[in-house]
């Protein structure tokens, strides 16, 4: 290892930029001309358009265009669209709806877009917005997914707002051993909606080029082919080789920005409208309308248990709401990135789960920070949890007594889980967080008046996604490789495009790493270049912990190519046998011998070709490589929560967090603490403040920063982080993901922590004051029989 | 009906004609083309927008261009002097104390007047005074290390700043 390879804690190349104020959000790029977009949205959750007058608005200074459906319809632009098939289980498609960019003859939810104006001044836009009249018929609305069935039908395709009732497992053989089983734990669990809030909001620059006919999106997005791929196949703005999609900084995005939204896609066709550039820059209270939400699943579910705690079945039945349309990925969510999961750290021999996806009169629901695996975990992690208590079992023992301990493991879900020692991370855990004096620590609360509980959650996940045949299989609209290529310069520093994404996970230097440990070069002489469909050939974008495993992993694959490559030109320029030739730390030697050449002499020869000639070998070094996964990745670990509760206010305070985690082989120890820590913020942000709310009329209550309660500072513990290691055997680096551990393990370690110390089950995420202080009162009433 | 305002920002002296509903914020980044200074909400609940007006941490985005006339301006783009980083960016850099970097340009303006009010600050100092800035990456846990490194840096420099400074 260098002292900027593989394990090091280098600290950020990025950072330079950002904390001097000279990063490039796409909201601080001006374009020559711009013009400005403003959304008229809908106020009704749901509702029928009968007219919409934008006669008085265009007449104001300033406006340029006042587009509706209409036009767009004119236009023949596309519809947004979901690319992941799921059958119900008697065989039917999912029902997916019609999803116009801008709202044809009826609205689906509040902050539907129904019109767009676009001027010279923001200022003007949104005064001419406010001159559209719509005439609206309303119509009743439905916001809860527990109702959705009984609901007003939202979509001709989707009778009973049903999009697919799908099914995991065998269910006969599950009964089977539910029959047989001698304690059976069941619950009812609300998985909280919740509204991403990555703190860049969302943003697209569309220009238009009348000469070359081509068009340019500038786009707050995690995956800018996938966007282009969209926006050209789907939605038919312009072909593939007539669009390029940038994604230049972008400050977060935790799934929120992966997703094609109509706004970009109006932002790109308005310009061609206009014949100018058009930028549109949402408001925060504009993206708890306008981008998709997260989670908002209910859930009953029951675990079984033998005489000796051994686990011999697990019954799931979900009602996932997907929000008034399909968004990009949200089919998927729910079913393969959720049931999937639903075997945890444990060997479970029968699993059988019952998905029901349904549209409501909300806005669309898709992946956030975990996406489907943070649902599957809370399930998991509370019937456990549960179980030990109705038993009589230390959690920590119930786990222990029911982990896998070989692998390769096949789950009755699907997934074959590679690599693990749950038990390790458990152990330390323990340790760590003093387990064995809590008791003590229980007392001393106790004695303050104050109400001590302590929590568990060993998680597990599956992460780099993913095979493409595999996903394929599923349904999968795409494939989920990653590409890169490695472009050496003739002066020996080195380019490397990826098809990854970085907005905030510090791929300049974790990647830039990689070539550093390969190539023995200082990580200075690395430019790692990505989010540019013109510079970068293609790629799948950063999602689901991916980028390490399968994003490094062809990096890796390519630098295998610039090797083997640089050594037949090290051959030729030290005039020895090919085979004879070791690369070893930035030289190249000629076994056996003292002769030998640097890096940077075989990168100029390379070029300059005056050693062989073109017809033994070509010129230049520059390698790309697709890689595909073997298998997912299972980054699995231990997180403990302690907290204490007031029992007069119901106020919780985490008084101790423990992480361990297995994430394969670390390459930035800084960088993975910090995306753990970032993780379990989201995490205990579920569990203790966060939820966007809907009423019965499906007004969104929680419509802005006033009102939705984001962790803040003093919301949040310090966090003691740790790590055991299993190397990863489906990449070639054995690195495995670690981007959504926090956000997958911390809501049921918060929960699990709150109901230990109050003594009641059924507390609610968020577990507010109110939640709390409510629940302590309940114990005082009998309890209900599970 | 424009008017015309001058302020000094970052040491340099800039008359500008503005609107009366312009907001600070928008005049540093779209006037000024500083972009430095980020919008991160539209309810002065993020601070993402923070700069420094006569010494003090304010949220760009509640004051009025026109409101900031004749007054001092700091942005994130003026902390550093002669090229060398603010000790405050530095242990920013040092400790992990940004991810995707929105927020900190906001949160550093805040962890200054943090710092001249408290040079030795507690965690619990730390965390109530960053009430009034949110980060989603970090879940604070390096903003706070890189505030602390910050005041014991800024101590050994003799840099500990006085209020209003």
């Amino acid at each position: 290892m260098t002292g900027t390879g593989i394990g090091a804690a280098v600290r950020r190349k990025e950072d330079l930029r950002f904390i001097t104020g000279r990063g490039h959000y796409t909201d601080d790029i001006s374009r020559p001309g711009q013009a400005y977009a403003c959304f008229l949205r809908s106020p009704h959750a749901h509702a029928r358009i009968r007219s919409i007058d934008t006669s008085a608005a265009a007449n104001l200074p300033g406006v340029l265009a006042v587009l509706t459906g209409a036009e767009l319809q004119a236009d023949k632009i596309g519809n947004l669209i979901c690319g992941w098939m799921i059958h119900s289980k008697d065989g039917s498609p999912m029902k997916m709806a019609p999803h116009p960019a801008l709202a044809v003859g009826k609205v689906c939810y509040v902050g539907d877009p129904v019109a767009v104006v676009v001027a010279e001044t923001l200022p003007q836009a949104k005064d001419a917005a406010e001159k559209i009249v719509v005439d609206y018929e309303v119509l009743p609305a439905v916001a809860d997914p527990a109702k959705a069935k009984e609901g007003p039908q939202i979509h001709e395709v989707a009778p009973r707002n049903t999009i697919y009732e799908w099914a995991l497992g065998d269910k006969a053989a599950t009964d089977a051993a539910f029959a047989s089983a001698r304690h059976v734990t069941r619950l009812d669990i609300v998985n909280n909606r919740l509204a991403p809030n990555a703190l860049e909001p969302r943003a697209a620059i569309g220009e238009y080029d009348a000469g070359s006919d081509s068009f340019t999106l500038w786009n707050t997005t995690q995956n800018p082919h996938v966007a282009r791929l969209v926006i050209s196949a789907f939605v038919g703005l312009a072909p593939e080789h007539k669009l390029r999609v940038i994604a230049p900084d972008v400050g977060g995005g935790f799934g929120s920005k992966i997703f094609i939204y109509p706004e970009e896609v109006v932002a790109l066709w308005a310009s061609k409208r206009v014949g100018r550039p058009v930028k549109w820059t949402c408001d925060r209270s504009e993206a708890f309308l306008a981008d998709a939400h997260g989670r908002d699943h209910v859930t009953h579910a029951e675990m079984a248990f033998d005489d000796k705690g051994k686990i011999v079945g697990l019954r799931v039945h979900t009602i996932a709401n997907l929000g008034a349309y399909m968004s990009t990925f949200s089919s998927s969510i729910p079913t393969y990135l959720y049931a999937t999961l639903l075997s945890g750290q444990y060997a479970i021999p029968h699993i059988y789960c019952e998905v029901d996806a349904v549209y409501t009169n909300t806005v669309p629901v898709d992946a956030y920070r975990g996406a489907g695996r943070p649902e599957a975990t809370f399930v998991v992690e509370r019937l456990v949890e549960v179980g030990a208590r109705e038993l009589g079992i230390d959690p920590p023992e119930l786990r222990r007594r029911n982990f896998i301990k070989s692998f390769p493991h096949q789950t009755p879900v699907i997934m074959t889980y590679d690599a693990g020692d749950y038990e390790a991370s458990l152990r330390k855990a323990l340790e760590i967080a003093d387990y064995k004096n809590f008791p003590k620590r229980k007392r001393e609360s106790a004695r303050r008046g104050k109400l001590r509980g302590i929590g568990f959650s060993t998680y597990i996940e599956a992460c780099g996604i993913a095979p493409s045949q595999a996903v394929g299989s599923l349904g999968a609209g795409v494939g989920l490789w990653e590409s890169a290529e490695v472009r050496v310069n003739p002066t020996g520093s080195v380019e490397v495009l990826t098809g990854s994404h970085s907005h905030g996970q510090g791929h300049e230097t974790t990647f830039a790493q990689l070539v550093s440990d390969r190539l023995g070069i200082p990580i200075e002489n690395v430019s790692v270049i990505h989010g540019d469909t013109d510079k970068v050939q293609f790629g799948m974008g950063t999602y689901g912990s991916r980028s390490g495993a399968v994003g490094m992993s062809a990096i890796a694959k390519a630098l295998d190519k610039v090797e083997a490559k640089a050594k037949k030109v090290a051959s030729h320029l030290l005039e020895a046998a090919e085979g004879d030739i070791e690369f070893k730390d930035g030289k190249f030697i000629v076994s056996g011998t003292d002769k030998s050449a640097t890096w940077a002499d075989v990168a100029l020869h390379a070029y300059i070709a005056h050693k062989f000639s073109g017809q033994e070998l070509e010129p230049g070094l520059k390698e790309g490589a697709f890689y595909d996964p073997t298998n997912f990745t299972f980054p699995a670990g231990c997180h403990i929560c302690e907290v204490e509760v007031d029992p007069d206010t119901g106020e919780v305070t985490i008084v101790g967090w423990t992480a361990v985690d297995d994430f394969g082989v670390v390459i930035n120890p800084m960088i993975v603490e910090g995306q753990v820590h970032g993780g379990i913020a989201q995490g205990v942000g579920q569990a203790l403040l966060e939820h966007a709310v809907y009423n019965s009329d499906g007004q969104l209550v929680t419509g802005s920063l006033m009102d939705y309660a984001m962790p803040r500072a003093g919301n949040l513990p310090s966090y003691k982080v740790d790590m055991t290691v299993t190397r990863c055997p489906s990449n070639p680096l054995g690195v495995k993901g670690c981007g959504e551990a926090g956000a997958i393990a911390a809501p049921a370690a918060v929960i699990n922590a709150v109901t230990d110390a109050v003594g009641v089950e059924d507390i609610p995420m968020p577990a507010t004051p109110q939640a709390v202080w409510s629940a302590i009162r309940s114990r005082a009433q009998p309890r209900q029989a599970a | 009906m424009k008017r015309t305002i001058s302020v000094t920002v970052n040491g340099k002296v800039r008359r500008e004609s503005v609107e009366p509903r312009l907001l600070l914020v928008h005049f540093l980044r779209d006037v000024l083309r500083l972009t430095g200074t980020h919008v991160g909400c539209d309810t002065s609940q993020c601070g993402a927008c923070t700069v420094s007006m006569n010494g003090l941490a304010v949220k760009s985005c509640t004051i009025l261009a026109v409101q900031a006339d004749g007054a001092e301006i700091t942005t994130i783009e003026g902390l550093a002097r002669d090229g060398a980083l603010h000790p405050i960016q530095a242990a920013f850099r040092e400790h992990h104390g940004l991810q995707c970097g929105f927020c900190t340009p906001g949160m550093i303006m805040a962890a200054k007047q943090l710092l001249e009010r408290y040079p030795a600050p507690t965690i619990e100092q730390i965390r109530d005074q960053l009430d009034g800035n949110i980060c989603r990456c970090t879940g604070y846990h390096g903003i706070i290390k890189a505030i602390e490194a910050a005041a014991r840096a800024m101590a050994e420099k003799g840099q500990a700043p006085t209020t209003g400074s």
